[in-house]
């Protein structure tokens, strides 16, 4: 291999078409194909916010984007080293994203005068300096498509449908991957529909073929398998993860789920992905609002299911005075909260980390509850059993924070076996002596979970400020301020059965970063390549946000610099200054899109380089 | 645990009741007291379920399981209850701001849903918890702290929403009609389906005699109708004056003669057109007879029934799900 643009390490290629070309199918076929020849990858969808834009415009582009490699990756690449545009629309919302040397492969048939029009191009890109920089590979996909299927009974527009996978088998053959694989899956999914499976067949090798004797590339390029630990492995986007892991929350907690939820974006594919998974014993309850979803989810909890309800900020908004209710009447369940640019409908497919605070104090009253947040797409599956187990454990609800990143992000899963899978069985309070309804654990201050239907154990919970152990009504001052006590001494609780947040790399140096969420994979690979120049810096990622662990005050003590990036205006930052007193450095961003490799990278340097100079510890660097 | 006959006391709980002296939810209580031994449901297996207002301090008078919950949510607490509990006899406890008005929502979608659970709507035309100001079924004009020169907005009947929202059981009653109102909780346990029931309820400190119209023994045969199956629509102190529906609507007549009991129109809950019903819930004081009584019966498949047959299927076509092979679907490899 001659280049320099592509880095036969790890490749980031970007898939990009009209919102109708099946660009996110050709992706995750793709995906499918690096994985199985074993490569990690890392891939992020994007899909359009309209949902039949016009075609070939560019609010109509949909794209895929896939990094594989032959090493342990935690991102998706900060930018694309391949991209194929099916149309100008494509080309022109992705093509700033494509390095210089990179390889651009383009649908040529659709570069006409209207095509160009419609994505605004007063210019053919084609014949100007513009693309200049790029390898330009331009094939005529639909002619060679129409000629591949030609011999089938097919309609001209069901023909062209099958131009993504002539795209797929020329890059198919171009990454040197394997064939088979993609005709299996197209003969399975096509069983009850012959005609359909042979056209995407036949165009699938026709691209193969085309790439390989047309001569037009003059090289192929090889990913070798990355050296991940020994298992079985499967894709996995952050959303399905939040799914699967409510099923296994049910299973290992022995009990039926209801998962309630009002339409948002980007949290709906949770409750698209769980009705589906009825044989589970699962229940799917789509509510007229979320209020409802979340109330709702307080009446599984009482009734002694396992409940849970999904939204994103907005959502959460309107959940959260039932969610003192739930705070109130100690009852345990989840809240997964996936968020998303905001305020107001702000930009729905967008990404941000700017609900952080909302979680943990957007609610009137003293109102504590556990915050954690998943940090991969895998990560949302164990993320789910934590939250259930600390739910179950302290009778509480507990708000487990994704994102739209996460959401449709999808990396490798190395799968779990279920025997390793923590139990979540609870215990049903079914007889006592002079039982009153708030009589706590010691040790871990729940107060008993007692199911309605229990002969003997009849009780009434509610809202009002409840008397300590007998539950009764009471407005007593006395009362309200250990009640208050109580509730925040047993959330500060769960601290007891957490370990300290894992130091990325040494525990004392220049700086430490400290994280949380979606940003981890980003900030650990600017670490990791950092520490290789030889840095002294090290990363703290947070799973809790709420209770925070005391210890992060302690070992932060041993940086100069602390650095906290963050896809919000500060929320972490001024939470550990409240919480800690730490004198930390922001670094924020608020563009919808997540962090950079690169941009990390420059952030950490800049205080590093401040490290060299005189180090004041006294003298705050902003 | 559960005694073979339960009695009055058994539904009574430890609480000291705290509505003012002379509300009529006191009569509600002591109603709802008297009926439920006679339900045959074991009291663990019964829980009331309220929102917020006078009307939802009703569970902590009950001694079964009791779920005092914020304004305007019972019916979806009620909902997320029923769901994973289809066993249970649930019965929601609500007013007229509760759940006409910060509550609507999920009131309609609770009755269009049908779950099998009941609803008791008290209507004392006035918020009361929050110390008088007007509700959503107070009548133009009312004077209240909060509208020195009247109110403004027209009320809702809540019959006649409940209708709208398909309804599968919809009834009327007064505070002060023990008969009536024992009637109606059993028929409201014995229907499979949402219950509803409205409750014209007499709050005496900010909305005194709001009902008396209507409700006082001298007037209360001729200013209402009590509706039964099967029988005519009679109403009037000797049962001598009808109601005849004809394509213009109801009119009333006098009833002298076989002739003209023949005209009077004979009450049938059971039609499948909830036009009826709901132009029977139309008539007012003072130029008709005010409905009360089962207004609409009709069956419906419940919402929890539904949703386990979907659960039974589910399970019949793919069988009991296994952990495993979910998480190792899709495309799996090995490293």
């Amino acid at each position: 291999m001659s280049d320099t643009a592509i880095d036969e390490k790890n490749v980031n290629i970007r898939f990009a078409g009209d919102s109708g070309d099946g660009m996110q199918l050709m992706g995750s076929l793709f995906t499918d194909s690096t994985a199985i020849s074993g490569n990690d990858i890392f891939n992020l969808t994007d899909f359009p916010a309209e949902i039949r834009a016009p075609a070939g415009t560019i609010p109509g582009v949909s794209g895929y984007q896939l990094r594989f490699a032959d090493h342990k990756i935690q991102t998706p690449g900060d930018n694309t080293q391949v991209l194929v545009a099916m149309n100008p629309a494509a080309l022109k919302a992705n093509i700033q994203n494509l390095v210089s040397g990179g390889i651009l492969i383009y649908n040529s048939d659709s570069f006409t005068a209207r095509d160009l029009k419609k994505a605004k191009y007063l210019e053919n890109p084609l014949e100007t300096a513009e693309l200049l920089q790029y390898r330009l590979f331009g094939i005529p996909m639909t002619e060679l498509t129409l000629q591949a299927v030609k011999n089938l009974e097919l309609t001209q527009s069901a023909a062209k449908k099958c131009k993504n996978m002539l795209a797929l088998g020329i890059i198919i053959w171009l990454f040197s991957k394997p064939v088979k694989p993609i005709e299996k899956w197209i003969a399975d999914k096509f069983v009850k529909q012959p005609l359909s499976a042979e056209a995407n067949t036949l165009a699938l090798q026709a691209g193969y073929s085309y790439a390989e004797v047309s001569e037009l590339f003059t090289e192929q390029y090889t990913v070798a398998h990355a050296n991940l630990t020994h298992g079985h492995y499967r894709k996995v986007t952050g959303n399905q993860a939040l799914a699967l892991g409510c099923v296994a929350a049910a299973q290992l907690a022995n009990l039926p789920l209801l998962f309630s939820g009002y339409p948002i974006t980007p949290a709906s594919t949770v409750l698209h992905d769980l009705s589906q998974y009825k044989n589970y014993n699962v229940k799917t309850f789509q509510a007229e609002d979320e209020i409802s979803a979340m109330c709702a989810t307080i009446g599984a909890a009482y009734g002694g299911s396992l409940a849970a309800t999904i939204t994103s900020g907005p959502g959460l908004d309107l959940k959260s005075e039932a969610l003192g209710l739930a705070i109130m009447t100690e009852l345990p369940m989840v809240i997964i909260v996936v968020q998303r640019a905001g305020p107001a409908t702000g930009m729905p497919t967008k990404n941000e980390q700017t609900d952080l605070l909302a979680a943990l104090y957007g609610r009137h009253g003293e109102s504590p509850l556990p915050v954690l947040a998943a940090n991969k797409p895998h990560d949302c599956f164990y993320s789910v059993l934590e939250a259930f187990r600390v739910a179950i454990k302290y009778m509480t609800p507990v708000i487990l924070l994704s994102d739209g990143y996460l959401a449709t992000g999808a990396d490798a899963w190395h799968l779990p076996e279920i025997k390793d899978l923590p139990d979540l069985a609870p215990i049903f309070l079914t007889k006592a002596e002079d039982f009153t309804p708030y009589q706590r654990d010691p040790i871990s201050l729940a107060r008993p979970w007692v199911k309605p239907g229990t002969p003997g154990l009849e009780h009434r919970i509610g809202g009002i400020e409840k008397e300590n152990g007998s539950g009764n009504i009471s407005y007593d001052p006395d009362n309200h301020q250990q009640m208050v006590d109580l509730r925040k001494n047993k959330i500060d609780g769960v601290l007891a059965d957490l370990p300290l947040p894992e130091i990325l790399g040494k525990d004392q140096g220049d700086v430490l970063v400290i994280s949380w969420g979606s940003t981890l994979g980003a900030v650990a690979t600017a670490v990791e390549q950092l520490q290789t120049e030889g840095a002294a810096i090290s990363a703290m990622h947070l799973q809790y946000l709420y209770p925070l662990h005391n210890g992060i005050k302690f070992i932060a003590k041993s940086f100069k610099y602390i650095l906290i990036p963050e896809l919000n205006t500060g929320q972490l930052w001024k939470l550990l200054r409240m919480e800690f007193l730490l004198d930390a450095v922001p670094y924020n961003k608020v563009t919808g899109q997540p962090f950079t490799v690169t941009e990390l990278v420059a952030a950490m340097r800049e205080l590093l380089a401040e490290c060299e100079k005189t180090y004041d510890k006294h003298q705050p660097l902003r | 645990m559960t005694k073979t006959k339960l009695t009055r006391q058994d539904f009574t709980s430890d609480q000291e009741v705290r509505w003012c002296p002379g509300c009529g939810d006191y009569a509600i209580l002591a109603n709802m007291q008297r009926v439920m031994p006679e339900l045959g449901i074991p009291k663990e297996n019964i829980v009331f379920v309220s929102g917020i207002g006078c009307a939802s301090r009703f569970p902590y008078y009950m001694d079964t399981y009791g779920f005092h919950t914020i304004h305007g949510r019972a019916p979806a607490v009620a909902t997320g209850l029923k769901l994973s509990r289809p066993e249970l006899s649930v019965w929601i406890v609500t007013g007229d701001g509760d759940g006409l008005s910060i509550g609507a929502n999920h009131l309609i979608h609770l009755l269009r849903r049908n779950l099998d659970v009941n609803v008791l709507l008290f209507n004392n035309r006035i918020y009361g918890l929050t110390k008088g100001q007007y509700s959503p079924t107070s009548e133009v004009g009312k004077i209240t702290k909060s509208t020195p020169n009247g109110s403004i907005d027209r009320p809702i009947d809540a019959v006649s929403l409940a209708l709208a929202s398909q309804a599968t059981f919809v009834a009327r009653c007064f505070d002060v009609d023990a008969a009536g109102l024992q009637s109606l909780i059993k028929a409201a346990n014995q229907h499979n389906g949402t219950s509803f029931i409205e409750i014209y309820q007499n709050c005496n400190v900010f909305n005194d005699k709001a009902f008396a119209h209507i409700s006082d023994r001298d007037v209360r045969a001729d200013k209402t109708v009590w509706l039964e199956a099967g029988k005519p629509l009679l109403f009037g102190n000797n049962n001598d004056k009808g109601l005849v529906r004809d394509a213009n609507g109801f009119s009333v007549i006098d009833v002298k003669s076989a002739a003209d009991l023949q005209k009077v129109y004979v009450h049938e809950p059971r039609h499948g057109d909830s036009s009826y019903a709901f132009q029977l819930s139309q008539l007012s004081y003072p130029d008709f007879p005010v409905p009360m009584g089962i207004l609409r019966q009709v069956e419906q498949p419940t919402y929890e029934n539904c949703l386990q047959e979907q659960v039974d299927a589910s399970i019949k076509k793919n069988g009991q799900g296994d952990l495993q092979t979910l998480l190792n679907s899709g495309t799996v490899w090995e490293m």
